[in-house]
């Protein structure tokens, strides 16, 4: 933990800050304990990678910071947003203006082409890139006018990615992005997103349990057992065509 | 012990239960208009045999002026002839006390041995007239309900042109008079027309028929030849004034009967075909998605080393058991609605019993058409599942293939949000499946349709029968042609401001082989009362010479303006001449033939001569009128207009509008059906995808635009497409229905047509917040960890 706040990548007051998370699931007649007291900051335009074991509690994180869940007890706030709260409306407004989702499969809608999965963001986005600046941004200007069905697995989670941040997010919550991949495409998405976090700066969380992606994080968060194990800064982040796996 | 697969039978079932419940009920909606309509026509026709046979109804009929008793005996000669029966039967005027109106009866004898032979009576109350009482009668049992007569009241009649005071001995049935009209009239009206029997020796001493009579029945021995009797019979009687024998095929109760059920089997077939129709369309698609969406389990259970047949064997078991709730409870809705029905009719009819049983044929017949149309879907999307490979059923299917839609490559497509372009592209690539959800819902408006359109066309009927043709207030009938001068009379009566006189003659009309029994009518030309009109509506002036025939008889007779009809004439010395058809008038109901009523009296070779007359009166003098005809022995019956179209509407409403809403209450089940199943199905197949867009930050209402807009464009689709069926469809009905009785024109107002497109909006809206709630609660987080 110290190791983290000496290398503070950031002085100004943090965009996420979660305290006393904990989140306890319902299955059926047990309990699953998923959070048991997770406090943590995130800054902007830090990249963040999530690093831990299924069932370490990770993606249900990720699900409140995306305002898709809410906590069983603690507090988590976005700027000036009260993500604890549960209301339906105004979590949906959340996630409509701030955030920005790139699921493991992909989740395009196989009714439309690329660039309309595209635009059915950037159509109810406030301050959008149009939907050809956002595919361009992730190598796709070429095939704009394809259907998910036309189009291989990295290009269609370049697409949802271009679809993730054409509505400029404040925060790219990415979970598992390259869990369906190969590891060449896999680089090639994971290039796409350290892009858009450099060039547009937007705050990006990584999950995966691929301990090689760590390498290009500014920060790992370790998760073990509902819980952050610990932080580690990295002092050099390699750039993903140098990662191997 | 229960096996694993049966246990997930039940679960499945418990899973998907409203939409099984659905289709269920579609089902016993299907079934139980099947039932319904055949337990119905089933019990009125063993009722109508069983009355028949029991109470001895005859099979040859024919009035005649009068003959010795001793001619019965030449008649019995007749080859073929089984039981004869002579009778004397006479329309006479009643004056029922507390009621100022003019009643007419048709009195019939009855033997006064009180042996009851052919035409027997079903006894309500009381007895029969005893012998040598000439003041005892039987009254029909409706008419005697109608007056509230007790036994033992006393009334008056005019018997012969005397009045005489007569007492209720009995109330009765008869199969003779299932319905009671008066002559001329299509509705019963059982406050002023009626019929009663009187001891034979007293009501022969009234007429002077004392050993003699004026009417006949008889009964054929089994293989007769029926003309032949027939023929035998108008020969012998011809020189008594015989108006020509008729078979019971012909007699009037019986032929009204006879229709009203032909035309009950006709919606018998039409209604439950429909409805099993859509119920069978229904069960193949909403059971083929179901088992389709269970691809990967049925790939896991194949994995396991289940056979296809097992794997069939199973989902067939599932949709049974769906179909068999339907089917229980369709025939315990058909049976119970039947019965609902059956009464109906029983009362309307005045059946002295009901012989209601439910045929288990009509229900194994239902149930095999239910199963059979459930298990064709189940067979189909089975057997697709079950013949892939396991390891490529386990995988999920593959995305969908999408194209741009027709509208967009119009040009359209940069009008259309992105939301819009996603439903139009599912429904282009479901095109079947959307196809058959549009006719499913179209088909639900157009029985809706068809429900109401009876009602639209009786008060259309009612307007053109009495506010366009016959604008009479009041008709008066001679009980014999009566002389011209009889006009001025009338003219000098109270109250009657207008008079037109016709002159009624009964005829037998023959074309070819062709030939149909029917009156014509005689009247005044350029009348205001009465009028004649064309197929347009527009009043038709009378040509001087020549007969104008109802189009619907002309056609029944293959006859066309200009060409000749013979006319037999049954009355007097019962000429046959021939005429020339001038022209043609449309009427709804009965058909007849028309001439001018000078041209009448020539063609019968008589002086000017009436036989009643249409009155225009002030109805501020109505009672003083009515006193006053009660006063005149010649009249024999007197008709009110306003009665007329109250009757008229009374008989629709009560067989019609039970149609109406049966009609409209499982119109309304089948557009929830169809339209709730397909929201489920769109949304069990797009729930993965609209959850993603939840998770984007699309609103609970925006996604549910996208899901629901698809099955709001089909609605709004098949609301145009159900009311030009429903319109098709009535008119199919209505030309099926058409007879020499009634003929139904198709009339929709436009209320109707909005009623029918509300009823299937107000489902879609219905189905579509009920899918709605389910919308709301998408699990989002699941989305992200699945693949489609």
């Amino acid at each position: 933990m110290t190791h983290s706040e000496s290398h503070a990548v950031n002085t100004a007051p943090p965009i996420f800050e979660a305290r006393g998370l904990t989140k306890v699931y319902q299955m059926g007649e047990v309990q699953v304990q998923a959070l048991r007291g997770v406090d943590l900051d995130l800054y902007a335009g830090e990249f963040v990678v999530l690093l831990g074991p299924s069932g370490s509690g990770k993606s249900t994180l990720l699900n409140i910071l995306g305002g898709l869940d809410t906590p069983t007890s603690g507090s988590v706030r976005y700027a000036d947003h009260d993500l604890s709260l549960d209301d339906d409306a105004s979590m949906t407004q959340y996630r409509r203006s701030h955030v920005g989702f790139v699921f493991q499969f992909y989740n395009l809608i196989p009714s439309l082409t690329a660039r309309e999965n595209v635009a059915l963001v950037t159509e109810i986005a406030e301050n959008p890139m149009t939907p050809e600046e956002a595919l361009v941004l992730v190598g796709l200007g070429q095939r704009m006018d394809h259907f998910p069905t036309q189009m291989s697995g990295g290009e269609q989670q370049r697409v949802a990615i271009a679809r993730a941040v054409a509505k400029r997010p404040q925060v790219l919550l990415c979970d598992e992005p390259t869990g369906a991949l190969d590891a060449h495409t896999g680089v090639m998405v994971l290039d796409v997103i350290a892009r858009v976090n450099q060039e547009l700066g937007t705050t990006t969380v990584v999950i995966t349990h691929n301990a090689v992606i760590a390498a290009m994080a500014d920060r790992v968060v370790y998760f073990g057992d509902g819980l952050v194990a610990r932080i580690e800064c990295n002092e050099h982040k390699k750039n993903a065509s140098e990662l191997q796996w | 012990m229960v096996r694993a697969l049966d246990r997930k039978l039940w679960r499945d079932l418990w899973q998907m239960k409203s939409q099984a419940l659905a289709i269920a009920l579609v089902v016993m909606c299907g079934v139980g208009t099947y039932i319904m309509f055949l337990t119905t026509l089933g019990a009125l026709r063993a009722t109508q045999d069983s009355y028949y046979r029991d109470y001895r109804f005859a099979e040859v009929f024919v009035t005649l002026k009068r003959a010795q008793e001793t001619l019965r005996q030449r008649v019995q000669e007749i080859t073929g002839v089984d039981q004869v029966e002579t009778r004397v039967v006479a329309q006479v005027r009643l004056d029922m006390p507390d009621f100022p109106e003019p009643v007419t009866a048709l009195m019939v004898s009855v033997s006064d041995s009180g042996r009851q032979g052919l035409n027997a009576l079903h006894l309500r109350e009381g007895r029969l007239p005893a012998t040598g009482r000439a003041n005892e009668v039987v009254v029909s049992a409706p008419f005697a309900q109608a007056h509230t007569l007790q036994l033992g009241d006393r009334f008056y009649a005019i018997l012969n042109g005397r009045r005489q005071a007569l007492t209720l001995v009995g109330t009765a049935l008869s199969p003779e008079f299932i319905q009671q009209m008066r002559p001329g009239s299509a509705f019963p009206d059982y406050k002023r027309y009626g019929v009663m029997w009187m001891g034979r020796r007293a009501l022969g001493q009234a007429y002077d028929m004392h050993g003699a009579f004026n009417d006949l029945t008889l009964n054929l021995r089994p293989g007769a030849d029926s003309q032949y009797v027939i023929d035998r019979i108008d020969d012998l009687l011809k020189p008594y004034g015989g108006q020509g024998a008729y078979i019971r095929k012909d007699q009037r109760s019986h032929r009204f009967l006879s229709q009203e059920l032909e035309q009950l089997g006709i919606l018998a077939s039409l209604f439950p075909a429909m409805f099993m129709g859509i119920a069978a369309f229904l069960l193949n698609v909403v059971i083929g998605r179901l088992v389709a969406m269970q691809r990967e389990q049925i790939a896991t259970l194949k994995a396991f080393g289940y056979s296809n047949l097992a794997v069939l064997w199973h989902y067939l078991k599932m949709v049974s058991v769906i179909v068999g709730l339907g089917i229980v409870s369709g025939t315990a809705l058909g049976v119970w609605l039947g019965k609902v029905l059956s009464g109906i009719y029983m009362e309307f009819y005045r059946f002295p019993y009901l012989k209601f049983s439910l045929q288990p044929d009509t229900v194994v017949e239902a149930a095999l058409a239910s199963l059979l149309a459930a298990g064709a879907g189940t067979v189909f999307a089975v057997w697709r599942a079950a013949t892939l490979r396991p390891a490529q059923a386990m995988r999920p299917e593959p995305p969908a293939r999408y194209h741009e839609t027709w509208v967009e490559k119009l040009g359209l497509k940069r009008w259309l949000s992105q939301p819009t372009r996603m439903i139009i592209r599912h429904i282009q690539r479901r095109a079947l499946k959307s196809m058959l959800t549009l006719l499913g819902i179209a088909m639900a408006c157009g029985i809706i349709l068809t429900g109401l359109f009876q009602r639209d066309t009786v008060s259309y009927m009612v307007n053109i029968q009495f506010g366009m043709a016959q604008r009479e207030d009041l008709s008066v009938t001679f009980t014999d042609p009566t002389a011209y001068r009889a006009r001025f009379d009338l003219l000098g009566l109270p109250g009657v401001q207008h008079v037109e006189v016709f002159r009624a003659v009964p005829v037998r009309l023959r074309h070819g082989h062709h030939s149909y029994r029917t009156g014509i009518r005689g009247v005044e030309p350029g009348g205001d009362i009465q009028r004649l009109l064309d197929a347009d509506l527009r009043p038709v002036a009378l040509p001087s010479d020549g007969i104008l025939l109802t189009d619907f008889l002309a056609k029944m007779l293959d006859l066309r303006v200009g060409d000749r009809v013979v006319v037999e004439v049954l009355e007097g010395n019962r000429p046959v001449r021939e005429a020339t058809v001038a022209g043609l008038v449309r009427e709804y109901v009965g058909v007849s033939g028309y001439m001018d009523l000078a041209a009448l009296n020539r063609f019968m070779h008589e002086g000017p001569t009436l036989s009643g007359a249409y009155l225009s009166i002030d109805s501020a003098q109505l009672q003083s009128l009515y006193a006053q005809i009660k006063g005149m022995p010649r009249v024999a019956g007197v008709a009110e207009r306003i009665q007329e179209i109250r009757n008229f509407n009374r008989v629709m409403q009560e067989t019609m509008l039970f149609f109406t809403y049966v009609a409209t209450v499982f119109a309304v089940i089948i557009a929830f059906g169809v339209i709730y199943n397909s929201a489920r199905i769109a949304l069990t197949e797009r729930g993965h995808e609209l959850a993603s867009l939840r998770v984007l930050g699309f609103t609970r209402a925006e996604i549910a635009y996208i899901l629901l807009g698809e099955l709001g464009i089909l609605t709004l689709f098949a609301i145009p497409l159900g009311l030009w069926l429903g319109e098709w469809m009535c008119y199919y009905i209505a030309h099926t229905m058409q007879n020499d009785l009634f003929r139904v024109p198709v009339v929709l107002v436009p209320q109707t047509y909005a009623f029918a497109a509300a009823v299937v909006l107000v489902s879609a809206i219905l189905s579509g917040l009920a899918v709605r709630r389910r919308l709301d609660q998408l699990d989002l987080i699941a989305v992200l960890k699945t693949a489609e």
